[in-house]
């Protein structure tokens, strides 16, 4: 992934701008704490000295104004369900979700449960799963990386090149 | 901040306000609500609301046989997973007359006592973080990272272990793990001094902390309050002195009691000290364990289908929240009948609505950091 | 004090109301009326010889044997300063089981018993504050009881979650 080429001798790059933009959008995502049970722990692990997190740019928020991704960690009960949703809808646009451990990827061992609800994706769209019971710090890395992936990959200028060819045609 | 109880103000002319603190909020030690009626700065009370994680694992018990239930229990406290394995395995060899090996009970004593500073590490940390100290918490995370690393040694987990199973232990801990566990403790004792001088002779720290929200032993016993919570009020009470269990008897540690070090006796200060004196404890035993331990295998032969006689048990494990205590009940199949974990937190939420009246907002949260509540205790 | 001298106390100060008393269990037991469950354990709280001050544990079990079907509610008394510990328990039919509440006696019944009504629909009379803690104020049902049966939605999310091999054989 490399978005800058330094090509005149100068300190002058040349870019594309959606690729600056995502550049700038990817290297920075800051994460709403929404930690409910282990994967929790985990997930301040990762913040942590060793697997560290903010060396990603990514720096926990309490509050989802201030925050562009939510890595929803740990089990998801029907009580908690309408208040994820509620804070899934305070977040400004663009917006990624992590589903951190099995719990909210389907439910994990739990689902033999009566209050427990079968995934996150029921309530809210989610962009990566990352599996694990709890998953280890180098896995929710790894998840955070596909996200950047994802990110570099939007397009902004032209929305969709298709669809402006259909109206060039007509 | 001498007294806890503030008269009212007619000079700001202020109107209740409702409020509700969480379920997603940064100190509530996961998901817990306080419905809390305040004027801006002294609250009316402060209500607590939970369930937001209940995750039906006890009626998971009846569905599951006497082995497969292990790995759940782990989730019933997940700071503590090894005594929570550790409570439940007691209770089936207790109801299937089970015997455990010499060795198997000293590698329970070891995991138990790593995962006591782990779960304390937390405590303290996510303590000082409310209050508004950051860095002790990065500090125990650091420490955390490298029980984590002896844990996955011994058992092949950082965080839901699976290792205390029924009639002994899961994998044998090996010499080298042994070596490790010793060069990990010989780092680990002077950093508590690390601790001491961030946060415990900390000035703005005793400050805020001596003299709030005090429990009586009278109210520790009528809310029934366990653990460290009791400990600091005063009584010298602890299950592994008191109502020995595994190889606890053989062993020489000290129980810390408060007493009013910085104020009165049973504040916020007093159970944060006891904490402190039980990191430096746990280290004691497990070099004791680590020099008793005898050869032999980890674990007895039990059963696949492990099939208990009818019967019922209530057997407690001094978990780092309080005791836990775990009811089962036997109707002579492979699957229990019932299965009660009553644990230290559901009770010390019971209490906070009526320490919090009279104190203020930041109060609150000193008084929840320092019961040292856990949302999936409470929950189950 | 053994737990045989505890019962035979009980039986003098209460006559009738106490019975089938079980010493060979592990935590010897014995059963009480219903209706005088608040008096049994308020003097088992104030004599000076028993000194229970402390309700360790309040649940119930729910019995659906032949011939034998009830709600056990199960009280386990702890003392420190003696260092003894009692269970009590108390018979209530399945229809329709109300109890008078200990909340007077140990101020922690109070959740314990809020618990019980939730997970089993024990009806405690006197109680301060009766409402369901761990589920939705909505929810429909008891569900520790041995004949719940699991609604099918609630609150427009789905409690089934089809088996990812399914989709994967398709």
């Amino acid at each position: 992934m490399q978005p800058l080429l330094n090509s005149l001798p100068e300190t002058v790059f040349t870019t594309k701008i959606d690729e600056l933009l995502n550049w700038g959008r990817a290297s920075s995502q800051w994460y709403m704490l929404f930690g409910l049970a282990c994967c929790a722990i985990e997930l301040m692990q990762t913040g942590g000295p060793r697997a560290d997190l903010d060396r990603f740019g990514c720096v926990p928020r309490a509050t989802p104004r201030q925050s562009d991704l939510m890595i929803v960690a740990g089990t998801l009960t029907y009580k908690m369900a309408k208040r994820t949703k509620l804070l899934y809808d305070q977040m400004p646009d663009p917006k990624y979700v992590i589903s951190m451990g099995s719990c909210s990827n389907c439910g994990g061992l739990f689902q033999i449960a009566y209050s427990v609800c079968k995934g996150v994706d029921k309530i809210i769209p989610v962009d990566v799963y990352v599996p694990g019971c709890p998953p280890r710090p180098e896995a929710l890395t790894e998840g955070l990386l596909r996200i950047q992936d994802k990110m570099m990959r939007e397009r902004w200028l032209v929305k969709d090149p298709a669809a402006r060819e259909e109206r060039a045609g007509t | 901040m001498g007294e806890a109880v503030y008269p009212e103000s007619e000079v700001f002319h202020t109107e209740d306000m409702t409020i509700s603190v969480g379920p997603q909020h940064p100190s509530t030690h996961g998901v817990l609500r306080f419905v809390v009626r305040t004027d801006g700065e002294v609250i009316g009370e402060a209500i607590p609301d939970v369930g937001y994680l209940h995750r039906s694992i006890e009626k998971i018990g009846e569905k599951c046989t006497y082995h497969g239930y292990v790995p759940y229990t782990d989730r019933a406290d997940y700071l503590a997973a090894m005594f929570a394995n550790q409570g439940f395995c007691m209770a089936a060899e207790k109801l299937g007359a089970t015997e455990v090996t010499r060795r198997g009970e000293f590698c329970r004593v070891i995991a138990c006592e790593l995962n006591r500073i782990a779960s304390h590490l937390i405590s303290v940390g996510t303590f000082g973080q409310d209050i508004g100290a950051i860095t002790p918490f990065l500090h125990a995370l650091r420490e955390r990272e490298t029980i984590n690393d002896l844990m996955e040694e011994i058992c092949g987990a950082r965080l839901t272990y699976n290792y205390i199973r029924i009639g002994g232990v899961g994998y044998d801990i090996t010499q080298e793990t042994c070596d490790k566990i010793l060069v990990f403790l010989d780092h680990f004792d002077p950093i508590v001094d690390e601790y001491n001088r961030l946060l415990s002779y900390n000035k703005i720290y005793i400050e805020r902390l001596a003299n709030v929200a005090a429990i009586t032993k009278e109210e520790a016993f009528q809310y029934n309050l366990v653990g460290p919570n009791l400990r600091a009020s005063g009584v010298k009470w602890d299950i592994r002195r008191d109502i020995p269990y595994s190889v606890y008897p053989e062993l020489e540690f000290e129980v810390p009691v408060g007493h009013g070090e910085k104020g009165t006796i049973g504040d916020c200060y007093d159970r944060y000290w006891v904490r402190m004196q039980e990191l430096q404890e746990s280290s004691k035993i497990v070099r004791q364990c680590l020099k008793m331990m005898p050869k032999g295998p980890a674990i007895s032969k039990v059963p696949r289908k492990f099939k208990p006689p009818a019967g019922e048990v209530y057997v407690r494990v001094e978990a780092p929240r309080g005791d836990m205590g775990y009811y089962v009940v036997s109707d002579g199949t492979e699957y229990p009948y019932r299965v009660r974990i009553r644990t230290g937190s559901f009770t010390a939420m019971a209490i906070i609505d009526k320490l919090s009246r009279g104190i203020m907002v930041a109060d609150l949260i000193a008084l929840i950091a320092s019961l040292d509540v856990d949302a999936p205790e409470i929950d189950r | 004090m053994q737990a045989q001298e505890i019962y035979n106390k009980l039986e003098k100060q209460f006559p009738g109301k106490v019975g089938l008393f079980r010493g060979d269990f592990f935590d010897p037991c014995l059963n009480v009326d219903a209706g005088a469950i608040v008096d049994v354990c308020r003097y088992l709280r104030d004599d000076p010889e028993t000194a229970f001050e402390v309700l360790s544990d309040l649940t119930a079990i729910d019995w659906t044997k032949k011939d034998d079907e009830k709600i056990q509610v199960v009280y386990h008394l702890f003392s420190y300063t003696k260092r003894h510990q009692i269970v009590l328990k108390a018979d209530l039919p399945r229809e329709a089981p109300r109890i008078a509440t200990v909340e007077g006696v140990w101020k922690a019944a109070n959740w314990f018993e809020r618990e019980v009504f939730d997970l089993f629909g024990v009806d405690f009379i006197g109680h301060s504050d009766l409402r369901r803690i761990m589920l939705p104020e909505d929810w429909i049902g008891h569900p520790l009881r041995k004949d719940y049966v699991e609604q099918e939605e609630y609150d427009g999310i789905s409690t089934q979650r089809a088996p990812l091999v399914d989709k994967l054989l398709r």
